[in-house]
């Protein structure tokens, strides 16, 4: 499964009380880079489905939430385990790198 | 086996695509997996873009060349090249995919990477608040202070663009005298939010677990400290060279060397184009222009090898 579109009012059911491992992708459209690494992160998702949900968030919809966990760049990705943020992976970077960095949330 | 594999996806690449492309050479063009475009998709406004009197945004120029490269033919693969054989008649390229594509000839087209400034505290903090992308970026900081660090056009654009969110920007510069145009510096000059800092060299970046300040020692020697939430850096860039660096000649500037006006390397059938052999203009245009320069040079390559 691609990942999918989360919002203010979906991001507490999606994200903070989900059992398993989420990757948020916080991301905007005005971002060039943001919209290179987006469809890696769908195939990391459909790769890994098993293992973990992968979430897009758009700063641009959804200010406050950024606001709230503090992005000051994007895409930055943050890893969500028990609500809390457990990883941050800033910057677009090729699958295999991407996978490395995301490697413990994978296996 | 390909006639032609291309390198990059930045104006030289995608130009040099549309020209081999309406060859018939059909082309694959390596496009990146996460650059794909270069260095204009992260870009606003292009307003020295000959043909747009109302300038056009760095993505649109570049989704434009893409699918003008594929209008005609082009192939596009979005991976990176990760190892180039480029000597002999057979040039192998290895992408992260593991997959090796065979062709007659390349044209290197992989334009530049952003310098670093090297200090201890820039890698940890990139990503919490140090950026080398503004229009990505800039959102973040409004009503903040920020501060842009060097004195070529890009600085100046960055500087400029950020005023749009930030309330202070700083521009901090290791000299007085500035490589920008006269009129990128006259805007950024005029603008009540920019505020020069010159002859100051950036000695630190403070932050616990994002930037809070920056520490400048200034030429005469004393010491001076910005508070700061945001740090942009635009210092200029470097060829990237790696996967060439010990296969093809490169200048004293370590730009991949051409012979003349032409874009031929020292290896037979492999061409070189765009900023990777600029030192000098590193503008859009001229890329473009080297790119077209470097797909009439393979087919005449290629023309020339089969008979």
């Amino acid at each position: 499964m691609s990942a999918r579109d989360v919002t203010d009012a979906t991001f507490a059911a999606e994200v903070l009380q989900n059992d398993k491992p989420v990757i948020v992708d916080f991301w905007a459209p005005w971002c060039g880079p943001c919209r290179a690494v987006s469809p890696i992160l769908d195939a990391i998702a459909e790769a890994h489905a098993d293992k973990i949900d992968i979430v897009k968030l758009n700063v641009d919809e959804f200010p406050d939430l950024a606001v709230e966990y503090n992005i000051l760049n994007i895409p930055a990705m943050k890893v969500f385990k028990g609500g809390e943020v457990v990883k941050t992976v800033v910057g677009a970077k090729p699958r295999p790198a991407l996978e490395q960095d995301l490697a413990e949330f994978l296996a | 086996m390909r006639d032609l594999v291309i390198i990059g996806s930045g104006p030289a690449g995608y130009t040099a695509a549309i020209y081999a492309a309406r060859a018939d050479l059909k082309p694959l063009v390596i496009a990146s997996s996460v650059e794909m475009g270069g260095d204009l998709m992260k870009t606003t406004d292009v307003d020295n873009y000959p043909g747009f009197p109302e300038g056009v945004m760095g993505p649109d120029l570049m989704m434009g060349m893409q699918a003008q490269a594929e209008r005609f033919g082009a192939e596009l693969v979005f991976d990176d090249a990760t190892v180039l054989e480029l000597d002999g008649p057979v040039k192998k390229i290895t992408l992260g995919s593991g997959e090796v594509i065979e062709s007659k000839t390349v044209i290197l087209s992989m334009g530049s990477q952003y310098r670093h400034l090297g200090l201890d505290d820039e890698k940890r903090l990139s990503g919490f608040g140090v950026s080398w992308c503004a229009t990505c970026d800039g959102a973040f900081f409004r009503n903040r202070s920020v501060a842009v660090v060097g004195g070529g056009d890009s600085a100046m654009e960055e500087a400029t663009f950020l005023t749009k969110f930030a309330d202070t920007v700083y521009l901090v510069h290791r000299s007085d005298q500035f490589r920008a145009s006269p009129a990128m510096l006259a805007r950024a000059k005029a603008d009540p939010k920019i505020q020069f800092v010159t002859n100051a060299a950036v000695t630190g970046i403070i932050g616990a677990d994002t930037v809070s300040g920056l520490s400048l020692t200034m030429s005469d020697g004393s010491t001076r400290t910005l508070d700061i939430d945001g740090l942009f850096i635009a210092i200029g860039s470097d060829p990237r060279t790696s996967l060439v660096a010990n296969q093809v000649a490169l200048t004293d500037t370590g730009n991949v060397a051409v012979d003349g006006r032409s874009s031929r390397t020292n290896l037979p059938g492999v061409f070189a184009a765009g900023d990777l052999i600029d030192p000098t203009y590193r503008q859009a245009i001229v890329a473009a222009g080297s790119g077209a320069v470097a797909a009439m040079d393979a087919q005449h390559f290629i023309e020339s090898s089969a008979h």
